[in-house]
């Protein structure tokens, strides 16, 4: 029978056809942790007795949200994370390293892998033809020790991508727009699969962007077909062997379509406090912000801080308005410094920070004060995400962010292009 | 068995920031500590004024966000009986199973802050002993049930010393 992506990678991980709703017991490829979630996992594993690692090789333990660490408890929650490695052969990722998502893609996650992560933007990796899923510590601990978890096979909701994007509309306007039309329990349960022309022209960084928000629909993961892009992106990294070709088959069954022609949108935000509250730019336009922040596993790619350098260059923050910009990960940081965008960054008034979550999650580096705004190109505006739930967060891409810190209100990229 | 308390109401869309929310990052080796400020972003008051047994009663979505498992152990750790939705975010919903949290979806629309209710989870049905209305919830997947009845994932891999969901 002819079975969606996600139906493909759990059926040769089980070694059957499987169907939406059932449960199966699945070999797991790649089991990730961060500083966040790791903690918790490695209490479990020595309440169950299981401290080790199953397939250490693809055991990866981030330390990401709090690096370096603002303070002695979480300097404490790295060193069990640094204990568990050394002691299991479990790979570590340092301080200097990135955020894990960025550091999956790059070094780990492959087309047709199970990926669990104790992260729920672990869906990231599904750009690579990943079946790749956010977990609780637990689970994701269970299947660090064992090798295995268990999974309901969920129903596909298919996304086709037509149309081109107009200047200053990029792949996190579409997925902001996309969220705000199908609502953030809109995919609850389902995995997304992003096709159709577009989406087989879209970059890795665009497929990134689109993945690793899909989980802001509720979705379990977010998937791309793997083609020639996704085979020249692994071999970029020096991973060419682990490239295969992945496609759904035609005529697979899905819960739903939905259609986008990007040639019709906008620049978008979503306004506090929930993604799926989004506005055109243009309605948003002329707020006043406090603080932008350019970075994060969803847009601190290097593709997004040249698109940021691209506004900013030669031009100066607004002085009313912080601006921080943090690359996502090592690599990012080195070829941003290569070609000369942190000076860019620097002279415009931005702080440039190392690679890392930074101030996504509120832990420190930019957590916002009683009442200030802030444009974030990260994926969630929660109240109380940045560590204030008297603040106020609006999500955009990195252009609408750059072109806002320039203008100290919220202001549309195509202004400055 | 039937859980008795009070309802305290919340809204849609309650996120894993809301319960226990990035602030308090680094409590999250100190889970005690943490369930002091649980859903204090939602409601202040919550944490210091619930009594054990009492329940969370929330409109659609509840739990989105992220994959932090210290959400539904701070709920129980506070003594929650268990949290009732019109609906769950996934993750969230797992995770509550995994750490042995009841969670149940049904209509939450007629329950008000304060009212007293009986809720059945062999039943399936919940009691609002101030309105005298019962709604029933959706049943659990079988799969949940079984981990739920053996006291959440780790309980059910002491027990089997492997997953046994057959
Ligand atoms: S960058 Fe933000 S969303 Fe991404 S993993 Fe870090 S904290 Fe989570």
């Amino acid at each position: 029978m002819a079975s969606t992506l996600s139906e493909k990678i759990i059926a040769s991980h089980v070694g059957r056809e499987v169907r939406p709703g059932e449960i199966v017991v699945t070999a797991v490829d790649v089991a990730a942790l961060q500083d966040g979630t790791g903690p918790l996992a490695l209490m479990q594993l020595e309440e169950l007795n299981l401290v080790r690692a199953y397939n250490p090789a693809r055991t990866v333990l981030f330390i990401d949200h709090a690096a370096p660490s603002p303070r002695k408890e979480l300097s404490n929650a790295h060193i069990s994370l640094r204990r568990f490695a050394a002691e299991t052969g479990a790979v570590l990722s340092e301080i200097n390293e990135g955020v894990c998502h960025q550091r999956l893609v790059e070094s780990f996650a492959s087309p047709g892998d199970i990926l669990i992560g104790a992260d729920s933007h672990s869906c990231t990796s599904g750009a690579l033809a990943a079946f790749a899923t956010g977990m609780g510590s637990t689970d994701v601990a269970i299947g660090i020790a064992t090798g295995r978890t268990w999974l309901k096979v969920p129903e596909t909701l298919r996304v086709v991508l037509k149309g081109g994007f107009s200047p200053g509309v990029f792949a996190k306007d579409l997925m902001l727009h996309l969220i705000g039309e199908i609502g953030s329990d809109g995919a609850t349960y389902m995995a997304l699969e992003f096709t159709g022309p577009l989406a087989a022209e879209m970059t890795m960084a665009e497929r990134f962007t689109l993945a690793n928000m899909a989980v802001e629909a509720g979705a379990k993961t977010g998937l791309f077909a793997a083609d020639e892009t996704t085979q020249k992106f692994l071999s970029a990294q020096g991973r060419a062997g682990d490239y295969r070709s992945l496609d759904p088959d035609e005529g697979a069954g899905y819960a739903r379509t939905f259609e986008i022609d990007a040639s019709a949108l906008e620049p978008v935000v979503s306004a506090p406090h929930t993604v799926d509250n989004t506005q055109t730019v243009s309605e948003a336009a002329g707020k006043k912000v406090d603080q932008v922040f350019i970075g994060t596993c969803t847009n601190g790619r290097i593709e997004d801080l040249r698109i940021a350098g691209g506004v900013l260059k030669g031009r100066r923050r607004h002085p009313q308005t912080r601006l921080i910009i943090t690359p996502a990960s090592r690599s990012v940081y080195l070829q941003a410094a290569r070609e000369g965008l942190l000076e860019a960054f620097v002279e415009a008034g931005a702080t440039v920070t190392g690679p890392g979550c930074g101030a996504c999650v509120g832990v420190h580096g930019g957590v916002l004060g009683d009442g200030e705004v802030c444009v974030a190109t990260q994926n969630r505006n929660f109240k109380g995400r940045m560590g204030n739930p008297e603040a106020f967060i609006y999500l955009a891409s990195p252009a609408t962010a750059a072109a806002t810190a320039v203008k100290g209100e919220i202001a549309d990229p195509r202004e400055f292009m | 068995m039937v859980l008795k308390g009070k309802a305290w109401k919340f809204g849609d869309n309650v996120s894993t920031d809301h319960i226990a929310p990035g602030r308090y990052f680094h409590l999250r080796t100190n889970l005690p500590e943490l369930a002091k400020h649980v859903l204090e972003d939602a409601n202040p008051d919550f944490a210091s004024r619930m009594q054990t047994g009492d329940f969370i009663v929330a409109g659609r979505n509840f739990g989105l966000g992220s994959s932090r498992e210290h959400a539904p152990r701070i709920i129980r750790l506070a003594g929650a009986g268990a949290v009732l939705a019109q609906s769950f975010a996934r993750i969230f919903f797992r995770n509550s199973i995994n750490v042995g949290l009841p969670v149940l979806e049904l209509d939450t629309s007629g329950i008000r802050q304060g009212d007293k209710l009986e809720v059945d989870l062999d039943g399936g049905v919940v009691k609002n002993t101030s309105t005298g209305k019962t709604t029933a919830f959706q049943p659990l997947p079988p799969v949940m049930v079984k981990i739920l009845a053996d006291g959440g994932i780790v309980e059910h891999f002491k027990k089997y010393g492997d997953f046994n969901l057959g």
